[in-house]
């Protein structure tokens, strides 16, 4: 098992305020680059309210504030001369619900290319669009039917489709937010499954619910507690050999 | 398996009989009269609100088919065939004089009138020129419009019969038409079927000659100039208000004021445009796009508040997909909420333009309301639009008025509803599911 080599993203002193509540106190964190890193902690811990200040998804939401300083291969997200645009295309993002646009799978893998002005021409983005769908796993299942709606899949080759859609702008890093709640097991299975195939291409960061998932996925693991961060480390010490006690009452199932 | 616990039985275990109690309430009767009552209740609704349905559908059946049978009658005409013989009154005016540069001019000089009422008078005796109606000779210019050749000739044309001839062909006058008409029938030189006339002309104080088309024209333009104002501005307007202006306490009041705007009276729309367009910016009076500006002023906030809701509808994790991807704003909007909410944005539309097109006052008070004789040429010409013009026919003391303004009606209905069906048949092509 890989431990922290690259760091990818830095956190520090992240505080998160939703008009007069602040949801994220002081959070310092690294990502990085060649793990999966999975956040856990109970509902409304702030886990996925962190997860969006990576991409600054949080800036469409209306009284969101956002102190301290996180940082994407040393560069600062939230200073002025940052473009919100282009970092959300080295930031790529999935979703808790799947929620490919109603257009046709080839147009939903091919919008973030086109958009970026990635492909020169119909070839190249026909390439684009295998090639990310093949890495999402999916290829096989739709080469088929490219024409017909994304929306028409079932949930688990949605939630692929989302990630091979992602994945087509060749992004650093790809957040994502709870990404199995919506499927069955087996289409979760196949998401790790992916998930796990990705790591190393990508950064990963992932929000869970699911202990066990993060424990077979990831290889960094933070536990979040009403909107702090308790304890970061490698998953198997936090789920073997937890420091804190908070950590531990959840991982044992005290509270959730 | 429940009869065996219904009936019960000595060696049933401890509770049995609380729970065979329990079970025989939803076999008493006073149950059974409950779901009964409830049926009969669900049966009552059901009747109250097919009763409903068909309620309105008759008003409109009854509507509709009223207007249909008494305006049919405004769409024919009696017409009457009548020896002309342009050579009398054409001395020196050729063919080719007609037909130049200043054909209008040379035309003027014809006069046409005195030529319409000889030769009645040579056909059908002293009352001839009674038979025909006063714009009669406007059938002569016509043809030779049509075919300058017949200037130096004797022909027989087809011209309109008076009001009186033309109802007693349709069965409805005072025996002294009857006569007449029998007599013309007796000699084979009168017929009553469709004409053109009521679709190419416009207004006259002759019902006979009397005609939709510069009403349907004046409609067209100032329906063009609201559809190009208030859908861009209203959409825009809405998308602007949903996807970019802040919460705070000017986009509220903006907001109260929008949908206080959808409720104001016409009218007021009316005064308005006359105190702004015509006497502060000098506007034409009586002009189309006077008309179509006012209109789309009342229009706009219909469009915006539909188009407000149908953005509304777009779930949000479309925008969320599309932001993470690298979107910006307006390629968001662009190519995601707009052509999911334009479904909704074009309901919007339609019912705030079916409004503007059945509208009187407003258009009254800039003055289109007008005795218009001609179509209007352009935007800023003199106008008036078919509402306006039904209720100026409807108002007229001549008695061919009457079935003039029911097909003027059926004309307006027609209109109403081809606009109805192309912007119905606009937003099934734009809905997608998801």
């Amino acid at each position: 098992m890989q431990i922290m080599n690259t760091t990818k993203m830095t956190a520090r002193d992240v505080d998160v305020f939703y008009g007069e509540k602040q949801a994220i106190k002081k959070v310092s964190i690294d990502v990085s680059n060649d793990n999966v890193t999975a956040f856990i902690g109970p509902s409304g811990c702030g886990k996925s309210t962190f997860l969006r200040t990576l991409n600054r998804m949080n800036d469409t939401v209306a009284g969101a504030r956002v102190n301290g300083k996180i940082e994407l291969d040393g560069e600062d997200i939230y200073a002025s001369g940052m473009d919100v645009v282009l970092l959300r295309a080295r930031v790529g993002m999935v979703f808790q619900k799947p929620n490919p646009f109603p257009k046709s799978i080839y147009e939903n893998i091919a919008y973030g290319p086109r958009i970026h002005g990635l492909a020169a021409n119909k070839s190249e983005m026909d390439h684009i669009v295998e090639k990310s769908l093949q890495r999402a796993g999916l290829w096989n299942e739709v080469k088929d039917r490219l024409n017909e709606s994304g929306t028409a899949l079932s949930g688990g080759q949605q939630q692929r489709l989302c990630i091979a859609r992602a994945v087509a702008v060749d992004p650093e890093v790809i957040l994502m937010d709870e990404p199995c709640s919506a499927l069955d097991p087996i289409a979760t299975a196949k998401i790790e499954e992916l998930i796990t195939e990705l790591r190393g291409r990508f950064a990963i960061v992932i929000v869970t619910h699911n202990m066990q998932q993060a424990a077979r996925i990831s290889q960094r693991t933070a536990f979040f507690h009403l909107g702090e961060l308790v304890e970061y480390g490698p998953t198997a010490e936090i789920f073997t050999n937890p420091k804190e006690v908070r950590t531990q009452d959840y991982i044992t199932g005290r509270y959730g | 398996m429940s009869d065996i616990a219904l009936e019960g039985g000595p060696n049933m275990p401890a509770g049995s009989k609380e729970r065979t109690a329990a079970a025989a309430v939803w076999t008493s009767e006073t149950m059974r009269r409950r779901v009964a009552s409830r049926y009969a209740a669900e049966r009552r609704f059901r009747g109250i609100g097919l009763f409903a349905v068909l309620l309105s559908g008759g008003f409109l059946a009854f509507l509709l088919i009223t207007m249909a049978y008494k305006g049919v009658g405004g769409f024919t005409q009696t017409e009457i065939r009548l020896p002309v013989d342009f050579a009398s009154i054409s001395a020196g005016v050729t063919p080719e004089a007609l037909s130049g540069a200043k054909g209008d001019e040379t035309m003027a000089t014809l006069d046409l009138e005195t030529l319409v009422n000889d030769a009645a008078k040579a056909q059908f005796g002293e009352e001839g020129p009674s038979l025909l109606s006063e714009g009669a000779w406007l059938s002569l210019r016509s043809a030779l419009q049509a075919d300058p050749s017949l200037v130096n000739q004797k022909t027989e044309l087809w011209v309109p019969a008076s009001g009186e001839v033309d109802r007693a062909a349709k069965g409805d006058a005072d025996p002294a038409a009857e006569r007449q008409l029998g007599a013309l029938k007796a000699q084979d030189r009168v017929k009553t079927g469709f004409s053109t006339i009521f679709l190419s002309s416009s207004d006259s104080t002759d019902p006979t000659v009397v005609g939709i088309w510069g009403a349907f024209k004046g409609t067209l333009l100032t329906m063009l100039v609201t559809a190009i104002l208030a859908f861009p501005v209203g959409m825009l307007a809405a998308v602007y208000l949903e996807e970019y202006a802040p919460r705070n306490r000017w986009t509220d009041l903006i907001e109260v004021s929008i949908n206080n705007l959808a409720a104001v009276p016409s009218i007021i729309f009316g005064l308005l445009g006359l105190a702004v367009f015509l006497n502060f910016f000098n506007m034409p009076r009586s002009a189309p796009i006077v008309g179509g500006l006012t209109l789309a002023l009342m229009t706009m906030p219909v469009i915006v508040i539909a188009g407000r809701n149908a953005i509304k509808a777009v779930p949000p994790s479309i925008r969320d997909a599309a932001l993470a991807m690298g979107a910006s704003r307006v390629q968001v909007v662009f190519h995601h909420v707009l052509p999911l909410a334009m479904p909704g944005i074009l309901t919007g539309a339609i019912i705030g333009m079916a409004r503007a097109l059945g509208e009187t006052a407003p258009l009254i008070m800039i003055g289109m309301r007008a005795f218009i004789s001609s179509p209007p040429s352009g935007f800023t010409e003199p106008a008036t639009v078919l509402p306006v013009q039904i209720f100026l026919w409807s108002d007229e003391v001549s008695q061919g008025f009457v079935e003039k303004t029911s097909a003027a009606i059926v004309v307006l209905l027609l209109f109403l509803m081809t606009m109805n069906a192309t912007a119905i048949y606009f937003r099934n092509r734009f809905e997608r599911r998801w």
